[in-house]
């Protein structure tokens, strides 16, 4: 097959939040980038985003990055790393400005600031009190911000390759990244994207459960890729289950209802968070709440003729309140719950929704793998920001509104330090190897070759369930062994998925064997990485690892403080320390404690 | 509940194979758990897989799925199935080229939507902070910003049928509204020049097809007749 090559300074993939505010750095400075995306950028998952985005700009109440910083390294289970953490939050309020300023349509304050809600684990005094640090555009804080995120893109003239599907990352002998091969969606022709400096920003992978908030395209493209060429991927056992999925359609309910006063309750009408957290209640960390809601319903306290969800009731709040400030949720819960939010609770069961592990960068955006006894040794030309990226700012366990705000920071971070590193002379376009582009015409070929075999949508299928069943909210030593075996299965009859549909045109079944390869990686990742760590820490909950007085909650710091690393071949596991060490002398170290709400 | 089965009447057309479109009578049976017409689409690829169409985030929000059913332009994901006449009837958008099954080229509805500046101009140096909007300046901007770009609303106008090179269409003529209503804008004698020809925006005849498909409910004839309300204070 002929490949065609292109050759730009830089190249991005992924258009969400984090791909197109890294774009904007590199095309205001200058650089010739390409923005590779499987969707048009507004159809990115970043879209899906509703109750807001951390900043502690202090609009409604007393508010400062320290306390931010304080409550992300507790909600991370002290896995989160403290430099990267204290570079977030100390960013903040930069970052959310600079978008404001970019067009960005929040909600306002009487006095015309932006308008700020409370969310879950965010706290002021370090941990006293709810706090007001969530900026949202009502509840379509995602759709405003990638909207005006793409928006800005245009006025800077990126340059975008629509519905191009990267497959595969190109390195050389050395290691270093040289860029990607890519699929045109509506050719099905290969080609080379040889560059300089090389961004991944391809999202999440939350479609390798079976009940999951998460876009179809949410398949780990980038991940996968990574995984696929050597980079070991971090702290995947973390994958956060949110509380407030609309039982049976999986579709989102932001933790933004509970900001602005919903309340969970069981069969018997109780506000059982009460008990779980007496502090913050409804508005502890979604991994608390999560297990609290799945402890309810596994004693029998659930609702409806299965006792299988509880409810999200918001019918205490005024209307005026749910349509100025929950207008989205009220039409998901009417189109997909079937109820009026106004009129009567919402049934909702934890959903998985977002991948606290991912690919390993420090705070600038550098994907950093173990070499030489340096545990984080730069990759040269290769960057990583957003979702699919591990910086690692969530540890084991993510607070909501800390997402969008990591997609603005490590989004922006990454593209300026390819800015620096680019005007400093420190990166070159490298030769490609005469094998660039050999591993995805192969895959290609294999696919139009097949002529019998497993079909992608049964083994993904087989998939979702094993991970939903082996690895979910409650993990248990025998299942997630079982998992790991039968995952090794899964990922064999992957090999030889068979695809029917053989056009070269617009291939979605092209697309979702080639996007399954990706979900199986992390899905690899995910379950032996689970089954390795033998404590229980954030989102990752052992039946053998119990709370005790020298384990608190399970969690076991003399021997598991550390980040997994996990390599494709051969499943191979590392570790690394966590950096309990901040950034600067701005701030003491958060020392280890207890996690309570 | 019972499984049931839907019949489908599909525009199928796959340049690679087939000399022309035609329509496909397919049917499928659905899993209890199937509400959307996407649920329907996603159990029938797994029967055909060369059945093509975009979708993502099946709530709504991206406006990938959106599709011609039963003779009007809406989101399979927000489409009851079981509110349906049978056989669906499934079209591509009408209006743009079609690259293949349901799946339309949307360059020139989009080359229109970049043709309205859609994004914030303000000269002033930027504000240490965030530039103030009162609550009732922000809420000028309900009923546009939710605009998710599905193209249901062109592509059911006869105007931008016509005229797709020349008419900007309700959904960019909806996104220059929404920068023309913010208070934070600058640009907006600019923008009313830009429009300020026979065809760009004055090729609405309030035929209102737009606000009878829009899947978010949005109103694009409100917001052009507020336009061409500027254009004449402006004149005057």
């Amino acid at each position: 097959m002929n490949v065609a090559k292109r050759t730009f300074d830089a190249v991005i993939v992924g258009a969400g939040g984090a791909g197109l505010r890294a774009a904007l750095q590199l095309s205001e400075a200058g650089l010739k980038t390409a923005v590779l995306t499987k969707v048009f950028p507004t159809r990115s998952h970043t879209v899906a985003a509703q109750g807001g985005v951390a900043a502690s700009l202090g609009n409604s109440t007393e508010d400062n990055w320290h306390w931010h910083m304080y409550d992300t390294v507790k909600g991370s289970d002290w896995l989160g790393d403290q430099d990267a953490i204290e570079f977030m939050c100390k960013k903040a309020n930069e970052v959310v400005i600079e978008l404001e300023h970019y067009g960005m349509p929040f909600d306002r304050t009487d006095n015309g600031k932006i308008y700020q809600r409370p969310f879950g684990g965010h706290s002021m005094n370090y941990g006293q009190a709810p706090v007001m640090r969530s900026c949202a555009a009502a509840d379509r804080t995602g759709h405003a911000m990638l909207h005006a995120l793409y928006q800005r893109n245009v006025r800077a003239n990126t340059q975008f390759f629509v519905e191009w599907m990267a497959l595969d990352l190109i390195r050389n002998a050395d290691g270093d990244v040289l860029g990607v091969t890519a699929m045109e969606m509506e050719t099905g022709e290969i080609s080379i994207f040889h560059s300089k400096a090389t961004i991944f920003a391809t999202g999440g992978a939350g479609r390798i459960y079976y009940s999951s908030t998460n876009a179809f395209i949410n398949t780990g493209d980038g991940v996968g890729m990574a995984a696929r060429a050597g980079i070991p991927l971090e702290d995947m056992e973390f994958w956060q289950f949110h509380p407030t999925g609309v039982a049976g359609a999986g579709v989102l309910i932001t933790e933004g209802v509970r900001g602005e006063g919903g309340i969970l309750r069981n069969a018997s009408g109780e506000r059982f968070m009460e008990r779980y957290a007496p502090n913050l209640k409804d508005l502890a960390s979604r991994d608390v709440v999560s297990r609290s809601m799945v402890t309810e319903i596994n004693e029998g306290r659930g609702c409806g003729p299965d006792k299988d969800h509880v409810l999200l009731d918001i019918t205490h709040l005024s209307p005026e309140t749910i349509m100025k400030r929950l207008p989205g949720i009220r039409e998901i819960a009417i189109q997909f719950a079937g109820v009026d939010p106004i009129k009567a609770p919402i049934p909702v069961v934890p959903t998985c929704h977002y991948q606290m592990g991912g690919i390993p960068t420090n705070y600038k955006g550098q994907v950093v793998v173990p070499k030489d006894g340096n545990p984080n040794a730069p990759v040269q030309g290769f960057y990583a920001a957003g979702e699919c990226a591990c910086a690692s700012v969530h540890g084991a366990n993510r607070l909501g509104t800390n997402s969008l705000l990591d997609l603005l920071v490590f989004g922006k971070s990454a593209g300026e330090t390819v800015v620096e590193d680019f005007k400093a002379g420190n990166l070159s376009l490298k030769p490609l190897p005469a094998d660039a582009a050999d591993a995805s015409l192969a895959r290609i070929a294999r696919l139009d070759s097949q002529t019998s075999g497993e079909s992608v949508f049964d083994v993904g299928l087989e998939m979702r369930r094993t991970m939903q069943k082996h690895a979910g909210v409650f993990r248990f030593d025998a299942l997630l062994r079982e998992g790991v075996t039968k995952m090794a299965a899964v990922a064999e009859r992957a090999k030889h998925t068979e695809i029917k549909d053989k056009s070269k045109v617009w291939n979605v079944a092209r697309m979702e064997a080639l996007e399954l390869d990706n979900l199986i990686e992390v899905a690899r990742a995910t379950i032996v990485s689970a089954e390795a760590r033998k404590e229980s820490r954030g989102a990752h909950v052992r039946d053998d690892a119990p709370d005790t007085a020298e384990n608190p909650n399970g969690r076991d710091d003399k021997n598991w403080l550390k980040h997994t690393l996990w390599y494709s071949e051969g499943n191979r596991l590392d570790y690394k320390p966590v950096n309990l060490k901040p950034l600067s002398d701005d701030v003491e170290p958060i020392a280890l404690a207890k996690r309570t709400y | 509940m019972t499984k049931r089965t839907v019949q489908f009447k599909i525009y199928r057309y796959d340049p690679d194979k087939d000399e022309k479109p035609y329509m496909q009578d397919i049917s499928v049976e659905l899993e209890p758990s199937d509400k959307k017409l996407l649920d329907a689409l996603v159990r029938l690829r797994a029967k055909d897989d060369s059945m093509s169409f975009r979708r993502s985030c099946r709530e709504g929000v991206c406006g990938s799925d959106a599709m011609n059913i039963n003779g009007k332009n809406g989101l399979a994901c927000l489409t009851d199935i079981d509110s349906l006449q049978q056989p669906v009837t499934l079209r591509p958008l009408p209006g743009l080229p079609v690259i293949r099954d349901l799946i339309v080229d949307m360059t020139q509805f989009f080359k229109q939507y970049h043709s309205i500046k859609p994004y914030l101009v303000n000269n002033d140096p930027p504000p240490e902070r965030e530039r103030l909007q009162t609550p009732e300046e922000r809420e000028e901007l309900n009923g546009l910003y939710e605009c998710i770009l599905c193209a249901c609303c062109s592509t059911s106008c006869p105007s931008f049928w016509w005229n797709p090179d020349k008419f900007v269409g309700p959904a960019g003529l909806l996104a220059a509204y929404r920068f023309l209503a913010d208070t934070r804008d600058q640009d907006t004698n600019a923008r009313l020049d830009n429009l300020e020809d026979p065809y760009r925006l004055f090729r609405c005849h309030s035929i209102m097809n737009c606000v009878d498909v829009c899947p978010k409910g949005l109103n694009p004839t409100r917001a052009i007749g507020k336009i061409k309300d500027m254009m004449v204070r402006r004149a005057i």
